[in-house]
Formats: C-alpha cells, sequence, structure tokens
C-alpha cells in the first residue's frame, strides 16, 4: 500500500463569500521532499487554494487531506498545530512585536520549554535573527522578513509548508537564497506549496507545477516540461512577453 | 490653584485609563466602536455594592474602614468579584450579541447594535438597584493637604496608586506572557495569528476578561470617590473614546496616556471656559486627533 500523499486537495471550491467562489474545483497533491509551484495569471485563484488548505479561506465543496487525514473545515490554528506552517503574501511577519515575540507566536502550539528550545535551533540557522532578537519586526530589511517569516513557520516542524509569493518584493540576491531555502526544506523531508509570480524562477526550484487559471487546474506536471514548454509559456505565463521585453530592453 | 486642577486631572484622567484600556483593545482586535463598553463601569460599579454588602455582613474587620479611608477590607474583597461578575456579563455580550452579529453582519450593524445593549445594561441596572445615587460609605474624609496647597482625599490616592498597579500589571501581561504577547500579534494582524497556532478566539476571550476587568475597577474607583448612579458610565462614554482614539486603538499606553490627557484637559480647561462646556472638552479632543492624527499617539499608521 503507497503511503498518502501529505497534501491531498480534491476538487476544492472556495472563495471569500459563500455565493462568489474563487476556486472551481481545484485539485493539487504534495508529497513529503517535493515542491510543487502554483502559477497562473493574477486573479486565477493560487493565494486562495493555499489560504484555503491553511485553513483561512472556507472550502464549501471537495475535501483536503493531510497525511491522507481529512483537515476540510479544521481552525487554522489546529492545522498549525497539525503541521501547517504558513507564509503568507503580505503581512508575513508582526511588524510592531520583536523579532523574538514574532517567533513566540510561531510557537504558540507548542510547551514554552519547547518552543524556546525551538527558537535555539532556528536561531542557529538564521543567526540574523539572534543578531535582531530584540528589534522590531518592522526595522527588519524585506528580506530579514522573509527569512523570519519562514523562521516562524518552521516553529513547529511543519510536514506542509505553504509559501505565498515569498519572494515577493525582495532583491534578486536575497530571492535566490530564499529558494535555496525551500529547497532546504524539501530536503529535510518537507512537502513545500508555493505560490509564485516570478514562474521561471520558481519552476526551477520545484519538482512539479501546476498552472491555474480562472480558479480551475490548467496544466500540471514535472517542473522541468513547463519550463520548456514555449506554448504554456506564452499563453499562461508570458515568458515570450517577458523574453521580448528583455531584448527590447537590451 | 492651577496644581488642584493638574491633580483633579490626573485623578479623573485614572479612571478614564482603566476604562479606555479595554474600549481601546476591543475596538483594535473586534474591530468595532464598542458604546456598550461604559456601561461595563456600571455594572462593575453596583455588581461591587452586592459584594461589599455580603462581606460587610461577616462584620468584624470587614466592616471596618481601613485607616484614612472610607471604605474596608469588604470592598477590597469586592472589587475582584466585581471583575468576576462584569467579565461574565462582557462575555455573556459577546457570546449572545456580538460574536454572532460579527458573523452575520458589517461592523456598523455591530456598532448599532452596541447602543442598543447600552441602553438595555443601563435600564437593567435601574430596574435591580433603582435610580437613586447609592454609595459605598457615608463614612466622612479628611483632606490631605499636599506641597502647592493641593488637597486630595485619601480615596484618591488609593485610586492612583491601584491605577499604577492595574497598569504595570497589564503591562508586563502583555510584554512578558505568552497570552499577552499573542493578543498583541491578534491585534496586529488576526490571520497571521491564526495561521501561527494562536486560537484567536481564547486571545477574545481574554481581551473581554481584561477590558470587562479594567471597567470594573474603574467603574468601582469612580463610584467610591462620586457616588453610584445608572448614568455613570454614560457620563464617561465620550472621555472613553477620547483617551482610546487618542492614544491609538489596542494600546495600553496609549489608553493611559489618553485618559491622563482627557483628565486634565477637562479640569485645565475650567480656568479657561465656562464649567458647562467641560463636557466638549474630549468631543474637541476626538476631533483634533482624527484631523491631525488619526491612528492616535501610539497607533500604527495604516498603509
Amino acid at each position: 500500500m503507497t503511503a498518502p500523499h501529505v497534501l491531498q486537495a480534491r476538487n476544492v471550491i472556495a472563495g471569500y463569500a459563500f455565493d462568489l467562489p474563487i476556486l472551481h474545483g481545484v485539485s493539487v497533491h504534495v508529497d513529503a521532499g517535493e515542491v510543487v509551484s502554483i502559477i497562473g495569471p493574477n486573479g486565477s485563484g493560487k493565494s486562495t487554494l493555499v489560504k484555503a488548505v491553511a485553513g483561512l479561506v472556507r472550502v464549501s465543496a471537495g475535501n483536503v487531506r493531510l497525511d491522507g487525514r481529512d483537515i476540510t473545515g479544521v481552525a487554522a490554528h489546529r492545522l498549525a498545530a497539525e503541521g501547517v506552517g504558513y507564509v503568507p503574501q503580505t503581512g508575513n511577519v508582526f511588524a510592531t512585536l520583536t523579532v523574538r515575540e514574532n517567533l513566540m507566536i510561531g510557537g504558540a502550539p507548542l510547551a514554552k520549554a519547547a518552543a524556546l528550545e525551538r527558537i535555539e535551533e532556528i536561531c542557529d540557522i538564521y543567526p540574523i535573527l539572534k543578531e535582531r532578537m530584540h528589534d522590531r519586526a518592522g526595522s527588519l530589511s524585506g528580506g530579514q522578513r522573509q527569512i523570519l517569516a519562514v523562521a516562524r513557520a518552521l516553529l513547529t516542524r511543519p510536514r506542509l509548508m505553504l509559501l505565498d509569493e515569498p519572494t515577493a518584493s525582495l532583491s534578486p540576491k536575497a530571492a535566490s537564497e530564499l529558494f535555496s531555502a525551500v529547497r532546504g526544506l524539501a530536503r529535510d523531508g518537507a512537502a513545500v506549496l508555493m505560490v509564485e509570480q516570478n514562474a521561471k524562477a520558481a519552476l526551477r526550484v520545484s519538482d512539479r507545477g501546476l498552472v491555474l487559471a480562472e480558479g480551475r487546474n490548467r496544466i500540471e506536471g514535472p517542473a522541468a516540461d513547463l519550463l520548456s514548454d514555449e506554448g504554456i509559456g506564452e499563453i499562461f505565463l508570458g515568458f515570450r512577453r517577458d523574453a521580448a521585453k528583455t531584448e527590447g530592453a537590451g | 490653584m492651577i496644581l488642584q486642577h493638574v491633580a483633579d486631572g490626573i485623578l479623573s484622567g485614572a479612571v478614564v485609563a482603566l476604562g479606555a484600556i479595554g474600549l481601546s483593545f476591543t475596538m483594535k482586535m473586534l474591530r468595532f466602536a464598542n458604546f456598550s463598553h461604559s456601561e461595563l463601569l456600571t455594572w462593575g460599579a453596583y455588581s461591587a455594592l452586592v459584594f461589599v454588602a455580603f462581606f460587610s455582613s461577616f462584620g468584624g474587620f470587614l466592616d471596618r474602614t481601613i485607616g484614612p479611608f472610607s471604605f474596608g477590607a469588604s470592598l477590597l474583597l469586592a472589587m475582584p468579584c466585581a471583575c468576576i461578575a462584569t467579565s461574565m456579563v462582557a462575555l455573556l455580550l459577546h457570546r449572545f450579541v456580538f460574536e454572532r452579529l460579527s458573523r452575520m453582519a458589517g461592523h456598523m450593524t455591530m456598532v448599532f447594535a452596541s447602543f442598543g445593549v447600552a441602553l438595555t445594561l443601563r435600564h437593567l441596572v435601574v430596574l435591580i438597584w433603582g435610580s437613586d445615587p447609592i454609595y459605598y460609605s457615608r463614612e466622612l474624609q479628611f483632606a490631605i493637604l499636599l506641597p502647592g496647597n493641593v488637597r486630595v482625599m485619601p480615596d484618591q490616592v488609593f485610586l492612583l496608586g491601584l491605577t499604577v498597579v492595574v497598569v504595570i500589571a497589564l503591562h508586563l501581561f502583555m510584554s512578558r506572557s505568552r497570552a499577552g504577547i499573542s493578543m498583541r500579534g491578534v491585534a496586529e494582524n488576526p490571520d497571521l495569528a491564526r495561521a501561527s497556532g494562536v486560537n484567536v478566539d481564547r486571545i477574545v476571550t481574554w481581551v473581554w476578561v481584561i477590558g470587562a476587568s479594567g471597567a470594573a475597577i474603574g467603574g468601582v474607583l469612580y463610584g467610591m470617590t462620586v457616588q453610584l448612579r445608572p448614568e455613570l458610565g454614560f457620563s464617561l462614554i465620550l472621555p472613553l473614546f477620547a483617551a482610546a482614539i487618542l492614544g491609538g486603538t489596542g494600546s495600553l499606553y496609549g489608553a493611559v496616556l489618553g485618559g491622563l490627557i482627557v483628565g486634565l484637559s477637562e479640569n485645565l480647561s475650567v480656568m479657561v471656559i465656562p464649567t458647562t462646556y467641560k463636557p466638549a472638552v474630549p468631543f474637541l479632543l476626538i476631533l483634533a486627533i482624527l484631523y491631525f492624527r488619526p491612528e492616535g499617539i501610539f497607533g500604527e499608521r495604516s498603509r
């Protein structure tokens, strides 16, 4: 018998208003040690999908399973305790709180002693957080904020990591470092579901990709195949337009 | 003369601060202006009256006044009981009115509902305790003469001391405890707090309990230095809102500073304007802060 996927979402219909769904039957699965990128044009429902998985958007039909267990409709704070880490696109740190307080909140599902121990471990991985421990998160640079956001989500050792545009507003160097960190998460055994506007860069570090458009699955497959398929790139990802712009600029 | 007004301003500001802390938290975390919050001060003050009668009935030291104060140990014991009773009233309101409305209606509906709740709470007080003024104690007190020819009653010194203790305790709770840190996180970004594993419903319960307890203590202290009337809370509604908005919603320090500014402004204003216009001062402060710094002194500017 094969092990269940870490995440399996089937025919998910979800949205912010009950009678106005954004997702119209989206399905996706992610296995342990795998990075899956969700890409697609603006308004295609990418962020809504990860929010639905994280328990922040109501799923009106379909189901979401974590390690085979149905978690549809389970409250977000319970999902965090059960191993779902989520880094939102915007407002991903508590800007008025210190770095330490941000991490303490990330450790909310853990006992206090365990949370403090875990914060020490996380600071060994990301030494910059130790240096800025008592500074307000709002004073960090964009890259440092993303590191803090990821570190906070890692506090509970999540089996599933949901990243919503983690490289948005980052410098190319910081974005590259973050993508390396994403691969590192997968190497450590986590299943990573990532939404990215920068489709090319995301697919380069992903095992598989899912193209969403108008709240529906359009194309799914190995990341390398999506990257090399010019038709997909032109229709859904604007690869050719990007290339033309680059040439024009040059 | 001016020093006396300053002293009076600090004392009345302390009561406003205690009430404004809860109002400020609910405005920030529950995202609506709760006009019934001031009635929790009335309920705190009147429920303490019941407990004072209960503890005094045991006689002995419970029924005697302490030193220069007008009250005895019965009032000190009644205060935490009043906090519990007022918290229960607040949690019932949350459970049966505001939580339900927040799921099915907009914020404006909740604001209007809070007007209705305020009226209901006030008239329940009239129904239970009557509309005549009541006193915790009719013991005579002698004013203490401070440098600068400032006179304060011993009860007012107690009021100020207790306010300082409550604010320090709340500061430690908000900055050191996990619940307090989570509360600040929820105030800033409830969805991120949820996704980080914070049980927001539990934090909201804490907000109501802290807000109601602050209101109860404020109500008891106000009733102790003046008298108990069913309009006790209603008469503080503008100063409470002025303090919460002035300090910045969701900020403990903002509510305390806002309360002190409102108290001082009200009391100092009588030196330049007729006393009749004193209640208009908080209203002017609200207008001024909304015009020049809508997020308040300690508030974060929304982007």
